[in-house]
């Protein structure tokens, strides 16, 4: 068995139009940008995919990663919990000009909607949102005295993921904060492809520090020293590069 | 104009309130102070929603490692018995009850306990990130907020206007004007400001303030 890949290009090869994708990361900790870079060149080159479903916690920050994917015009709808940022232009114009649907999730519910999407759970009951607008048209149950809405699982054709390291069985460690929605996506996608610090042998990881196992993962890239979303807007970057 | 607290001052008089040993979450923005006012002799864990459990003060600018986070998006730093945990474990402390305390903003907060703290109507683009969950899960759900709006109408009500957070979730406000108790579907006010009478108090509140004990002078050191 042997999960890496070769390149990003061939790690990002087999999403289509109108997929739902799985973004990790919270902000900028944990997110993949190389692989989101990817599929903007891909889709430059090709015109595809396009009409994406995308869940992130976030809607991205300044014209990097996620925001770059949502400028470049790709994302048809967005599932997450909080799209404000420190520079959320590109999300807001393009919410307020009509061309991306949002779904507003409360941040607790959208992981254990996603945990529950790879556990094969497909509705729970919490008592979050009850009472409010995000609750709307969702069926309530009172259990002990207490009113609870239910919520469905959810679930997606990728995750694009980052790890620290990870080896040839898709075994990860993830590098302090930015595990948050990580393992969790990589249970939740039909097909789930990390980019990785460093691929590893087998038995590199010790097994009671594997915090993802190899069975959620499909696909396993190394991008040795990945950006750092709030570096690179710090640095005012865009992506793609504006050529003169 | 009216003398009133600093939103520093608001985070140092709710911090006076959490117990040594407490897990505690605190919200994006004023609230975050709180942590810096821990009094002496007691040692409060702090949990942010993005999967740390006693994390430190931000480091010093230059030495920020963008891996570790709070959930405003802010440099934390590490501290002895600090864990990492992923997102669905961090709301299981959350939704199930295990902390102790959250301290959150507010747009409103209602005489029963609701809460209005995510969205300003239709216009705007609404967050909510982890706020309804923390209302429905800490066992003890705080606010701190400005008495009155900018423009000086009343922030505590008969009810929220604005977009409900939570039902019947507040128990105590920590306004820049008083402490006020949430019980029994009213406003108990429990300490005021000295230079500040009751009546002046209520003119700025948009529901009556109860009074059942004698209301202490709310007194706060400069900050």
């Amino acid at each position: 068995m042997d999960k890496t890949l070769p390149d990003l290009a061939t790690a990002v090869a087999g999403i289509s139009d109108g997929m739902t994708v799985m973004i990790g990361g919270f902000g900028g900790s944990g997110a993949p940008i190389e692989l989101i870079h990817a599929l903007i060149d891909r889709f430059i080159a090709t015109g595809h995919p396009r009409e994406l479903t995308v869940v992130n916690n976030n809607a991205g920050n300044g014209h990097v990663g996620l925001a770059a994917l949502i400028e470049a015009g790709m994302v048809r709808k967005l599932i997450c919990s909080f799209p404000r940022s420190a520079d959320p232009v590109v999300f807001t114009e393009a919410y307020l000009a009509g061309k991306i649907e949002l779904e507003l999730v409360p941040q607790g519910t959208l992981a254990e909607r996603i945990r529950a999407g790879g556990a094969g759970i497909p509705a729970f009951y919490t008592p979050t949102s009850y009472g409010t607008d995000l609750a709307k048209g969702k069926p309530v149950e009172v259990f002990d005295g207490r009113p609870y809405v239910q919520e469905r699982w959810l679930k997606a054709d990728f995750a694009l993921v980052k790890a620290h390291l990870g080896d040839r069985l898709g075994n990860l460690t993830y590098r302090m904060a930015a595990r948050n929605f990580n393992p969790l996506m990589c249970m939740a996608a039909a097909r789930t492809i990390v980019q990785v610090s460093k691929i590893v042998d087998p038995g590199e990881i010790d097994p009671e520090s594997v915090i993802t196992p190899g069975i959620f993962v499909q696909g396993v890239v190394q991008v040795e020293n990945p950006a750092q979303e709030e570096i690179l807007n710090r640095a005012k970057a865009v992506y793609p590069e504006v050529s003169a | 104009m009216t003398a009133k607290l600093s939103p520093t001052q608001m985070a140092w008089r709710a911090a006076q309130d959490i117990d040594d040993g407490a897990y505690v979450n605190l919200g994006i923005g004023f609230p975050e102070m709180v942590a810096k006012f821990q009094p002496p002799g007691r040692e409060a864990i702090f949990h942010t929603e993005n999967g740390i459990l006693g994390f430190g003060e931000a480091p010093a600018a230059g030495a920020e490692d963008w891996d570790l986070i709070n959930a405003g998006k802010k440099a934390v730093t590490l501290k002895p018995g600090t864990a990492f945990f992923h997102h669905a474990d961090s709301f299981a402390m959350v939704r199930g009850g295990h902390l102790d305390v959250a301290i959150l903003g507010a747009y409103e907060v209602a005489e029963n306990g609701d809460l209005a703290n995510w969205s300003t109507g239709p216009k705007g683009i609404p967050a909510v990130g982890g706020a309804m969950d923390l209302v429905h899960g800490a066992k003890r759900v705080a606010v701190i907020t400005d008495h009155v709006t900018k423009d000086g109408k009343p922030k505590l009500l008969k009810a929220c206007s604005l977009p409900l957070t939570g039902v019947g979730c507040v128990t105590r406000v920590y306004s820049s004007l008083a402490v006020i108790d949430i019980e029994g579907g009213r406003f108990v006010l429990r300490e005021k400001l000295p230079s500040l009478s009751v009546a002046e108090l209520q003119a700025m509140t948009g529901a009556e303030l109860h009074i059942t004990a004698p209301v202490a002078d709310l007194i706060v050191p400069e900050l």
